[in-house]
């Protein structure tokens, strides 16, 4: 009887916190995102408008969103997979080294990481200057382009794609690959039809990881991009920060989130779902 | 049939393109960091640390010379003190519930946890921000901070935690039991011993997380102001190159920790590796009897 008790005891703090503090406050956002009125007299009226004047007034930057995240998780993906796959196979004693290039970027601050970016893309930096020569800065503006932000957010989730892909590339059994080249297939063919099949959980993981963030970043749009690159991020976060629109703010992101789940939902049906749920215990 | 140069040298880019392309995007992930450690020598001479005008030690020697950030910088080291150790503390309990036993429900405790790591920051900053303004018992400011920050390094401790615990031999606590220990000596003396580095690997994780928080951050802080919060506000008026400065000292800072905790985890391994007939209590942690 008592064993039973237990996982219960072990659990009951942190489950405690993450219903307090996660799911009841999307409760409370569900409500607030059907109320009219302003500050001071908000009401509860199950005003569903907020949805569609949301979806009406802001689906260019959702879709702008969905788009600059979409590229900025394909980019990532095709960096990360080289690197992965070499820190996997090919790094020997280098492998820890590799390791910690790839973390390194955690070490310093998010912002000041995105701020990095904006000096090296600052109008007369030598990038800029490249970039112009070979005609890809119109006006010899790199910043407050879309390619400033997608690159912006490439950079900074790209860990999030390598580490997964790493990890499921480390796993697998190099004896499948040998049987593969030994059943003749050539290098291309083992890759493509063994080693990228098993490394499909990191790959699935991977994009979710650099996807979800990507989509609901303000932060890259702010420093990179200009007026024309806003992301739906930036405009929760003026709704409501600083014009105090609680009700539409928060139909926002329950949409966002609505949005993004739908997203998530299709790619693992279409994708496999193990990889989300993580390792089953016991 | 010799080959020309230039086939030589295609042949070559063709078998190692992988390794250079990894290398490309090596380069790629570390010029940042480059460009954040020169910059905080430079001597600019607005207020704009964008391009290089010199060198100076100036605002190493100034570090924390500048109230505000130095003050921000305190909020946000307490801040992720605290949220990581009762994030730990919690999220290990969780890990262990959910490996080491099956009971109603765990799938939905497993859903509870990845759900939350897969919510952008802009949503639950803003659900949490509702839900402080309509329930108004919270003042914006320390205390809401703690409670976010807590609330997001929890899925990441349980995740790190278990890891470590589903990886782990059982048989060495069965070992201690036959050896007459009670269950709680046996946590402490063999179990809690052996899934330290990965505790301590998840505690370094949440204080990462912590200290770099900006979303969540700038929906519940009040006026309270973190490192990340200083940060964005100095961007309008052009950011002190101070904070490349702090930034440094921090990467350094984890980088040395990070350095400590490979080291214990290599020592953990160690001391499970130990066999009786090998000198026993070889890499036993001090005070720890030796296994006989």
């Amino acid at each position: 009887m008592r064993r039973r008790v237990v996982p219960y005891l072990l659990l009951l703090p942190g489950t405690a916190w993450l219903l307090l503090f996660f799911v009841v406050p999307l409760y409370y956002m569900a409500e607030l995102s059907l109320n009219s009125g302003v500050v001071g007299e908000l009401e509860f009226n199950w005003n569903w408008d907020n949805y569609s004047e949301a979806l009406s007034l802001y689906d260019t930057q959702f879709i702008r969103s969905f788009i600059y995240a979409g590229v900025a998780t394909v980019a990532a993906l095709l960096l990360a997979y080289p690197l992965a796959y070499t820190i996997a196979f090919k790094a020997g004693k280098w492998r820890n080294a590799l390791l910690f290039a790839v973390v390194a970027p955690f070490f310093t601050t998010y912002l000041i990481r995105t701020l990095a970016w904006e000096t090296i893309l600052f109008d007369e930096s030598p990038v800029t200057e490249i970039l112009d020569a070979l005609g890809m800065a119109p006006e010899g503006h790199v910043l407050a382009t879309s390619g400033a932000v997608i690159a912006g957010l490439t950079y900074n989730f790209l860990p999030f794609m390598i580490l997964p892909i790493y990890a499921s590339l480390e796993r697998i059994d190099v004896r499948l690959i040998e049987a593969s080249k030994d059943l003749y297939a050539s290098a291309a063919q083992s890759f493509w039809r063994v080693t990228l099949p098993l490394s499909a959980p990191g790959v699935v993981a991977g994009t979710l990881l650099t996807f979800i963030p990507a989509v609901g970043d303000y932060v890259n749009a702010q420093f990179l991009g200009g007026v024309g690159n806003r992301m739906i991020g930036n405009v929760i976060q003026s709704l409501y920060l600083t014009q105090s629109n609680y009700p539409a703010a928060a139909a926002l992101s329950f949409l966002l989130m609505a949005l993004i789940m739908v997203a998530v939902f299709v790619y693992i049906r279409f994708a496999g779902s193990e990889a989300l749920m993580g390792e089953e215990a016991v | 049939m010799r080959e020309s140069g230039g086939a030589r040298a295609w042949r070559w880019l063709r078998e190692h393109a992988v390794v250079i392309a990894a290398g490309l995007v090596v380069l790629y992930l570390l010029i940042p960091i480059a460009v954040i450690f020169f910059f905080s020598f430079n001597d600019p001479q607005g207020r704009y640390n964008f391009t290089w005008q010199g060198f100076t030690l100036e605002h190493w020697g100034n570090a924390f010379g500048i109230e505000e950030l130095t003050d921000a910088l305190i909020t946000s080291l307490k801040l992720a003190v605290l949220a990581t150790v009762i994030a730990t503390i919690v999220g290990t309990l969780m890990a262990l519930a959910l490996v080491r036993h099956n009971f109603f429900g765990r799938r939905l405790a497993n859903f509870l946890i990845v759900i939350p790591m897969a919510t952008p920051e802009v949503v639950m900053g803003a659900a949490l921000l509702s839900f402080f303004l309509i329930l108004g018992t919270f003042s914006l400011g320390f205390q809401t901070l703690l409670i976010a920050h807590v609330m997001f390094c929890i899925s990441f401790v349980v995740v790190v935690v278990r890891s470590r615990l589903i990886g782990f031999d059982r048989n060495l606590e069965e070992a201690a039991r036959d050896l007459g220990a009670t269950s709680l000596q046996t946590f402490r003396l063999v179990t809690f011993p052996l899934i330290l580095p990965g505790i301590f690997g998840a505690a370094m994780l949440s204080f990462a997380l912590s200290i770099d928080d900006f979303v969540i951050s700038n929906f519940n802080s009040g006026t309270t102001v973190t490192f990340p919060l200083y940060i964005f506000g100095a961007a309008q008026r052009g950011i002190p190159v101070e904070v490349n400065v702090i930034a440094m000292i921090l990467f350094f800072f984890t980088v040395a920790a990070m350095g400590f905790a490979t080291w214990q985890q290599r020592r953990a391994e160690k001391m499970a590796s130990v066999r009786p007939e090998q000198e026993a209590g070889a890499g036993m942690p001090a005070g720890a009897p030796a296994a006989t």
